[in-house]
């Protein structure tokens, strides 16, 4: 049953990311890869991650995508791809999707599929054990994490100051 | 041999479909009601006593209209818009607390489709879906005043939906759970009254606030705003369609009312509760708790509309300053406060 289930969310999300690459209107590539989320937050249901899917929901379709769409409707991009490709824009993308597969296709390759260093219980993914872990065990990667956001979001509001000065 | 915990919750789930179309249907007419009511008029009162036959001559009307989709409109993404509006509207309640646990065959059952113990992140991520049956609809039409009602729409949500989200945060802080079946159980104390609005005053009305906006609802109405939009993001839509749109507002209204409730107003915690519980046979103290609930939950529903006939609608400008400026950082003090009263009385105790 849930080998069954496994595969068809699998499906749906490779589908889904190939039909946003191939999508020529950029309204469209934004609803797949929304579906796309969809299907991978099923899979972390169903490793009993409820806490980090409906993060995962709230954050990636509930707010990134709603900017994205936002901006689409503001630029009104219902013509498909406007700009030109050169020569050299083509070499640049092969170059840099090429190199990135090689790392991965790498990566992948040289590690070994290793046991879980935890059993899954039915507590895995609960916000409870989630929180012990973050604040004990990786308390230093979460907080250096959360002032990069800190950073992030200062920097947006600076610019933001510096276009009122200049225009 | 079907599980009989099942069968409860099927019949749960369809119970609470039907109960939210016909409260929502009934709220398109005590809204009108209340409407006339603050005017001085009488309000509709043709359809059957009371006009009561009102919403459903309502209904007829909408499957009879012309559905018409206009040429140069996107057919699929004109459908999906209104569906998933409603879809949305409606899966909230699946985690709603209706009343306290009932025993079948031996075992207790709570009075609630899911009592996922992440309830309160499940209503924000659907909340946050919401908007997007409006973008997508109001993008599909093709048309200025859609696509303008839309971008205000998601513009409005996004900036609500922050503020909420911290005033959530401050009540699971106080209750140590972001399951909405503990939240409404913790506040049985002091005799059924330890409800969350005595404990979180600042909290409760920034959460009222930004259901508001969420919900569209006047004073926040910017997106359907008639005088400058024509009808926002539905002008295109037409029949049932429009329909959907009109209805999903009062689903939305009826859900929020009962999610103003269990965070805040205790839920069907009611002063006096381990006395009634005590005189009573089981069965009565549920149906008791359950119709507390639904007072306190159509009572919110009367407010959403009292309000909307007595405050006129935000300057747009002015509802993104509100949201930004003043609601976001309240709700970031409140959960200081909140932080500092806990770390504080954990001192005290040690």
């Amino acid at each position: 049953m849930s080998e069954i289930f496994f595969y068809a969310l699998s499906a749906i999300a490779i589908a889904c990311s190939l039909l946003m690459l191939f999508q020529r209107n950029a309204m469209y590539s934004v609803l797949y890869l929304l579906v796309c989320f969809f299907a991978v937050a099923g899979l972390y249901i169903m490793l009993n991650a409820q806490f980090l899917a409906v993060v995962h929901i709230i954050v990636y379709a509930g707010a990134i995508m709603v900017l994205f769409l936002y901006v689409l409707m503001f630029l009104n991009l219902n013509t498909p791809a406007a700009f030109t490709k050169t020569n050299f824009l083509r070499m640049a993308a092969i170059m840099t999707g090429g190199s990135l597969f090689l790392l991965l296709f790498a990566s992948f390759y040289k590690s070994e599929l290793v046991e879980m260093p935890m059993p899954v219980t039915n507590t895995t993914g609960d916000v409870q054990t989630l929180g012990k872990v973050l604040f004990n065990e990786f308390l230093i990667p979460f907080e250096l994490t959360s002032v990069l956001f800190l950073s992030a979001m200062v920097g947006v509001i600076i610019m933001n100051k510096k276009d009122k000065a200049n225009g | 041999m079907i599980d009989p915990i099942l069968i409860f919750k099927i019949i749960l789930v369809v119970v609470l479909f039907a109960l939210s179309l016909a409260i929502a249907a009934y709220s398109t007419y005590a809204e009108r009601k209340v409407a006339a009511f603050m005017q001085d008029r009488l309000g509709p009162n043709r359809a059957g006593p009371f006009g009561l036959l009102q919403p459903l001559a309502d209904g007829v009307k909408m499957f009879m209209k012309e559905d018409f989709i206009p040429a140069a409109s996107n057919r699929f993404l004109f459908i999906a818009g209104p569906a998933i509006t409603m879809i949305t509207a409606l899966m909230t309640s699946a985690v709603i607390p209706w009343g306290p646990n009932v025993t079948i065959n031996g075992t207790s059952v709570p009075l609630q489709v899911a009592d996922i113990n992440i309830g309160v992140l499940y209503v924000l991520g659907v909340v946050s879906l919401g908007v997007y049956g409006i973008m997508i609809g109001g993008w599909a039409s093709n048309n200025k005043y859609s696509l303008l009602g839309a971008v205000r729409a998601s513009s409005q949500m996004i900036s609500y939906e922050l503020a909420m989200g911290m005033s959530i945060i401050a009540v699971v802080m106080s209750t140590g759970s972001l399951s909405l079946g503990s939240i409404v159980n913790a506040q049985s104390d002091w005799a059924g009254m330890n409800w969350n609005v005595f404990v979180q005053p600042l909290g409760c009305l920034i959460f009222i606030i930004c259901a508001f906006a969420e919900c569209n609802r006047t004073p926040f109405d910017l997106p359907e705003s008639e005088t400058e939009l024509v009808g926002g993001f539905h002008t295109e839509y037409s029949s049932m369609k429009l329909g959907f749109f009109l209805f999903a507002e009062y689903v939305n209204m009826f859900i929020s009312s009962a999610m103003i409730t269990c965070l805040y107003f205790g839920g069907y915690n009611f002063p006096g509760m381990e006395a009634v519980q005590g005189s009573v046979g089981d069965i009565w103290f549920v149906l008791i708790c359950v119709a507390v609930m639904f007072a306190k939950v159509l009572f919110f529903v009367f407010f959403f509309m009292w309000i909307r006939w007595t405050i006129p609608r935000f300057r747009f400008d002015q509802l993104l300053n509100l949201g930004w400026k003043v609601l976001l950082p309240l709700s970031i003090l409140n959960v200081l406060i909140t932080g500092a009263v806990i770390i504080f009385f954990e001192l005290k105790q040690n």
